[in-house]
């Protein structure tokens, strides 16, 4: 095996833990090519099972001969191993780090991991492109699917199949894709039943300093218009960003070769300034010793919130732009990999109830986000306590789930998953068995042979022991658009990921217990009375049957 | 009466803050308690009723082309926008209410000509229902221990106590009255909580007058006797709830804190809670943080930070955790005095009440616990939430305070607390808006003095007759989380901006229903099926008898159960006109019966800013191009 050289001391007694809000544990502590293991050999102590890859930095200490290692994990938990031996301390820390940061994805735990369930329906399956465009194909004949990706020639971060307009063939969608960022032209991301209006999303255009144009580009997306109807392009950075961006050969689309097109800018960050905002706020979250004037002072200056609001305010404005406005929108920043798909994948939870359904949300981020080329590898491969100076890792998925988790709180019955589901998703972005997450996107996914070698997360999730915990016991579908709240009053400091380490639970998960046992009883109460009715309706046609004769 | 000037203006228009041009239009009625707007859209026909004692701030702001903009500031944090088409009945409107919101005599308040239609007797009884001697008899007192004194019998000794006090077994008149010579305005030592478990107690005083150097031996006797009635420790705290700066600088004025030699085993402490003057304007900091237009998350944070409030809160908190720990688990009794011990000690021992014993986390016993620590101990009222026109620098949210404290915890311990936000929420209303005699006064004198009994009404039993709104559909009285005692986390990250509060706007309608509406609705329904459920189980099943009558007796059962039934769906349809997961449905439901109710106001508890309605303000102002929404002031959920 390929890690044994990594492993210079597999196994080390005495060795101490401790864990946020739980008794510490004394017992041996085991390294294998994925795992750190810590098992007291006693039956009713729980063990750690720690994935190598969840491991965002380490810190080690001496104190004599007693080593310390302080393991800071990807889901911001932090735990502290007491290590007898300087020698043995020093070895465990390097192989971790070693282990931590392995550079081939092909050695990564899901490549090895072996289900001890069974795989009932297999979730490399259950969210395919020509699946998802078969509703669309019921309602409207203005789209069709392209396969003019099949070797994603054409842009290497979409899928083989996409949406896009009937109207335009693929030769206009191959020139359009050389005057979009990444090829990256515009595709069909949400259609809207009510009103047949439809949300594409696309990379900025190439325009340049000289304002270079592309008719195909203005063909296929006026294309989407309907007559003499206005559209909306949503660009998700400030104007002075998107100016900025022309000297490097972007830019926006022009007025006058987009008369029937308004464009609205947001500035909505990217990249190493979100990073930043992690790393400031788990900071903040971390730092027990202070006063109120710093927490708030530092919670402010982490500017986290600010991007929560600035996301949501953005995809109210496009989900406006739709159910309101009755218009077309099509969003894009500059790429179109990270802010757009923010924008995107939450205006479509506001507008379409499937959305916010177990299996609608997992659909969404299938689409979205896994299938739409947000390079997970990239953006997940450091967390909130990483030395390295980050150049690809952003938490812009995490973004996402906390823009999620607010509309959610404040529709607490419009959801059928729960908090705990987000908080899921977010653990198995960064780190986890399933091969959902590994790649940038479809093309690399494909080529890592993905669902031949690896197992879905969906596959695990949708099995009914599972997807239970994860059920919201409130749900009640809601066919209704949901207007979120962007007050700054009205959006919190997401606790279940940021304080979930910080404080206990016991409290607050008692409190859920007793909901669920409220929703429960409730239901129990209606089915006997549904039985009364039953036998009710019975006696009515048996006395019936009496009284005839 | 002869204060209003106009008793009716016609085409007013009622702003709706979150949707500022959709306005709806009615007509405005003064009458000698209330401000009444009564909608004229035949369709809805809403009342808006705002009480004369709840308004603290008349404006009238510049005229605009659409008429005259009144402003109505709310004691309890609701703003009323007015448009009134004529200038003079503006002016007729806004001199009439600024007279009427700051009544100059008791007499002129509202409890005196608030008649809820019952008799005499109902409100003796409502007088009766909240017993304070029932309440030292329910911590176990008297005992060996405590004795309740006769000293204070006519307000002798100390005119801003209560007259029945207990006081340790030893303790003399004498030394009462020694001792209060010795305390600020006369407020000696003696007990308010009582510590069953382990005989620990909470005292609570005035600062001693001790300035640099005087001592009194009654006084020192007076904390010995505390000490000694308490078997289980050989010390006790002494507490002073200011910052140690301000306790020295009292000192100068011939008041202080006690000295550490001068009393045998007593260990001191400062708990750092700022005076009324700081709390006043920093929560006025913070109303201006809430009436920002579209703040951005830098303004909200930042001027959330610069308003101190939430530093406040868990100063509080804190000093209500220190001694809660020191009864509890110490085992060691607390003397708790701030300047004259009617502000920051009230709020410090009924926090560690609320701690220390789970009958203050029931309805009944939150009812007590203010009736013990604020209303008999002379919490002044009517001074600090400014019930007369007066001295402004008097006026601070004390009580808003300690009511913020309470909530906090229940978001730390959601299933302990039997009553829920909108019991705190109405609660603070009612300390403002002077409807019935509870907190009239300064004192329990003066309110003798006023004869509230006799000529207003109690609260107290009015909430309780509303209990079932009240009530926090997670408690349990059984569950772990409900006994003993609470050990809350105080980080700052533990504190909360409380937006139900501080944000109230007009409307509900648009808000979504919260987890607890939803849970309440829930278990309502539940008790209604439970109760059909067993009427139906009381119905006897014979089958011994001869076919004809079996036949019969079986269609009577059949008709009891269909009209059981009839019952359950009814009531079904009742609660879920439509969908239940619709917000609009059940809280118009919510909103209806509450205008039905006596008190219109507190309906109106929401943040409705929706994203929709932000947009509109928060278009780019780089500007090259950004969305005009004719109606993006609709109310967000009509898109149905």
């Amino acid at each position: 095996m390929e890690f044994a050289e990594l492993i210079k001391t597999p196994r080390v007694d005495g060795v101490v833990l401790h864990r946020p809000f739980m008794p510490t544990v004394e017992g041996t502590l085991c390294l294998t090519g994925h795992h750190l293991i810590l098992s007291s050999r006693q039956d009713n102590t729980e063990e750690l099972w720690l994935l190598h890859s969840n491991i965002d930095y380490i810190e080690k200490r001496f104190v004599g001969s007693l080593g310390t290692i302080i393991v800071k994990c990807k889901d911001l938990r932090i735990i502290q191993l007491d290590i007898p031996g300087m020698e043995e301390c020093l070895n465990i820390a390097s192989s971790i780090e070693a282990l931590s940061t392995l550079d081939s994805v092909s050695l990564m735990y899901p490549f090895f991991y072996r289900p001890m369930f069974e795989v009932v329906e297999d979730g490399w399956n259950m969210f395919l492109p020509e699946e998802a465009f078969k509703e669309i194909e019921t309602l409207t004949d203005e789209w069709r699917l392209s396969s003019v990706n099949k070797d994603f020639g054409v842009c290497p971060t979409y899928p083989q199949l996409v949406a896009v307009p009937k109207a335009v063939d693929d030769d206009t969608l191959r020139k359009v894709a050389t005057f979009r960022h990444g090829g990256r032209f515009p595709v069909l991301s949400y259609y809207h039943k009510k009103n047949g209006m439809v949300m594409m999303r696309a990379g900025q255009p190439l325009t340049g300093t000289n304002g270079r144009r592309c008719k195909e580009d203005e063909k296929l997306i006026n294309a989407t218009l309907r007559p003499g109807k206005r559209g909306y392009i949503i660009d998700t950075r400030a104007i002075n960003v998107a100016q900025q961006a022309k000297a490097r050969g972007g830019g926006f689309e022009q007025e006058a070769s987009y008369p029937q097109w308004r464009r609205i800018h947001k500035a909505i960050e990217r990249y190493n300034i979100l990073q930043e905002s992690l790393i400031k706020l788990v900071e903040a979250c971390n730092d027990q010793s202070q006063s109120m004037d710093r927490w708030l002072s530092k919670l402010e200056a982490s500017n986290w919130q600010t991007h929560v609001k600035e996301i949501v305010t953005t995809a109210c404005l496009a989900a406006q732009c739709i159910d309101r406005e009755g218009a077309s929108v099509l969003v894009h920043g500059t790429e179109g990999t990270d802010s757009t798909l923010q924008v995107t994948s939450l205006a479509q939870i506001i507008l379409d109830p499937c959305c916010r359904t177990m299996r609608g949300f997992q659909s969404l981020v299938e689409r979205e986000w896994l299938q739409a080329g947000h390079p997970f590898q990239q953006r997940c491969a450091q967390s909130a306590y990483s030395n390295s100076k980050a150049r690809l890792e952003a938490p812009v998925f995490l973004l996402f789930l906390d823009c999620v988790w607010q509309v959610l709180r404040q529709f607490p019955c419009s959801f059928q998953f729960n908090e705990h589901f987000l908080v899921l998703l977010f653990e198995h972005a960064y780190a986890s068995q399933f091969g959902t997450f590994l790649g940038n996107n479809a093309a690399e996914r494909l080529k890592l042979k993905l669902p031949q070698k690896t197992v879905s997360l969906w596959s695990w999730v949708n099995r009914p022991q599972e997807m239970e915990r994860f059920l919201n016991p409130l749900y009640e579908p809601n066919n209704l658009v949901i207007w979120p709240s962007v007050a700054p009053q009205s959006l919190l400091l997401w606790e279940g990921v940021f304080l979930r380490w910080n404080r206990s639970s016991k409290c607050l998960d008692e409190a859920y217990d007793e909901m669920v046992h409220i929703i429960e009883y409730n239901k129990e109460l209606q089915s006997k009375v549904n039985a009364l009715r039953r036998q009710l309706a019975q006696l009515e046609t048996g006395d019936g049957l009496l009284e005839t004769p | 009466m002869e204060h209003i000037r106009t008793p009716k203006v016609e085409h007013v228009s009622l702003i709706d803050r979150a949707s500022p041009r959709k306005p709806c239009v009615g007509t405005l009625y003064l009458t000698a308690s209330h401000s009444i707007f009564v909608e004229h859209d035949a369709e809805r026909h809403r009342e808006t009723w705002v009480l004369h004692s709840l308004v603290c701030l008349v404006e009238k702001l510049p005229t605009t082309p659409a008429g005259c903009p009144l402003l109505l500031r709310c004691r309890n944090f609701q703003v009323f926008q007015f448009i009134i088409p004529q200038e003079k009945d503006c002016q007729d409107v806004h001199a009439s209410l600024t007279r009427l919101s700051r009544p100059e005599r008791y007499a002129e308040l509202y409890c005196f000509s608030f008649n809820p239609n019952t008799d005499k007797e109902a409100r003796e009884e409502g007088w009766s229902a909240i017993d304070l001697q029932a309440e030292y008899r329910r911590m176990g007192l008297p005992n060996h221990l405590w004795q309740l004194t006769m000293a204070n019998r006519d307000y002798r000794v100390c005119d801003t106590y209560p007259s029945d006090l207990y006081v340790p077994k030893s303790v003399t008149t004498p030394i009462v009255v020694g001792s209060s010579k010795f305390r600020s305005r006369g407020r000696f030592p003696t007990l308010t909580y009582y510590h069953r478990d382990n005989h620990a107690t909470i005292c609570r005083s005035s600062q001693p007058l001790s300035g640099f150097s005087a001592r009194c031996l009654e006084d020192e006797q007076m904390l010995q006797a505390i000490t000694s009635s308490n078997p289980g420790s050989s010390f006790m705290y002494v507490v002073d709830t200011r910052p140690k700066l301000n306790a020295m600088a009292n000192r100068a004025a011939g008041k202080g804190y006690e000295n550490e030699d001068n009393y045998s085993n007593i260990r001191f402490q400062f708990l750092g809670i700022e005076n009324i003057h700081v709390m006043r304007s920093s929560q006025q900091k913070m109303f201006e943080v809430c009436d920002l237009r579209s703040p951005t998350m830098t303004d909200f944070l930042w001027g959330l930070e610069n308003s101190g409030w939430l530093k406040h809160i868990k100063a509080i908190l804190d000093a209500g955790v220190f001694i809660a720990r020191a009864v509890a688990e110490e085992g060691v009794s607390v003397l708790v005095h701030c300047s004259d011990g009617w502000d920051r000690t009230a709020q410090a021992c009924s926090v560690a009440s609320l701690l220390l014993d789970p009958f203050y986390r029931t309805l009944k016993g939150l009812m007590v616990l203010i009736e013990r620590d604020w209303v008999s101990f002379g919490h002044k009222f009517s001074h600090r939430y400014g019930h007369l026109d007066g001295d402004p620098r008097e006026v601070s949210p004390v009580m808003d305070q300690f009511l913020e404290c309470v909530w906090q915890l229940s978001l730390q311990f959601p299933c302990a607390f039997e009553y829920n936000e909108r019991f705190l929420l109405h609660l603070h209303e009612q300390i403002h808006s002077c409807q019935f005699g509870n907190f009239l006064g300064n004192s329990q004198k003066e309110r003798e003095e006023l004869r509230v009994r006799e000529r207003t009404h109690s609260v107290w039993a009015h909430l309780w007759m509303n209990r079932a709104d009240y009530i926090n559909p997670l408690y349990r009285p059984d569950h772990s989380q409900t006994q003993g005692v609470l050990r809350p986390a105080t980080a700052p990250y533990c504190f909360k901006f409380w937006r139900g509060m501080y944000c109230r706007s007009e409307q509900v309608h648009q808000r979504p229903p919260t987890v607890t509406d939803v849970l309440t609705t829930v278990r309502e329904e539940s008790q209604q099926l439970e109760a059909e459920l067993s009427a139906q189980q009381e119905v006897p099943r014979g089958t011994a008898h001869p076919p004809v009558l079996s036949c019969f007796l079986m269609m009577c059962k059949m008709e009891i159960k269909l009209c059981a039934l009839h019952c359950i769906f009814y009531l079904l349809k009742c609660r879920f006109p439509c969908h239940r997961g619709e917000p609009e449905s059940l809280l118009q439901g919510v909103a209806r019966n509450k205008l039905k109710s006596s008190d219109p106001d507190l309906s109106t508890n929401s943040d409705q800013e929706s994203g929709v309605t932000d947009l509109s303000c928060l278009s780019p102002s780089s500007g090259e191009d950004s969305v005009k929404d004719p109606d993006s002031d609709e109310a967000a959920y009509s898109t149905a």
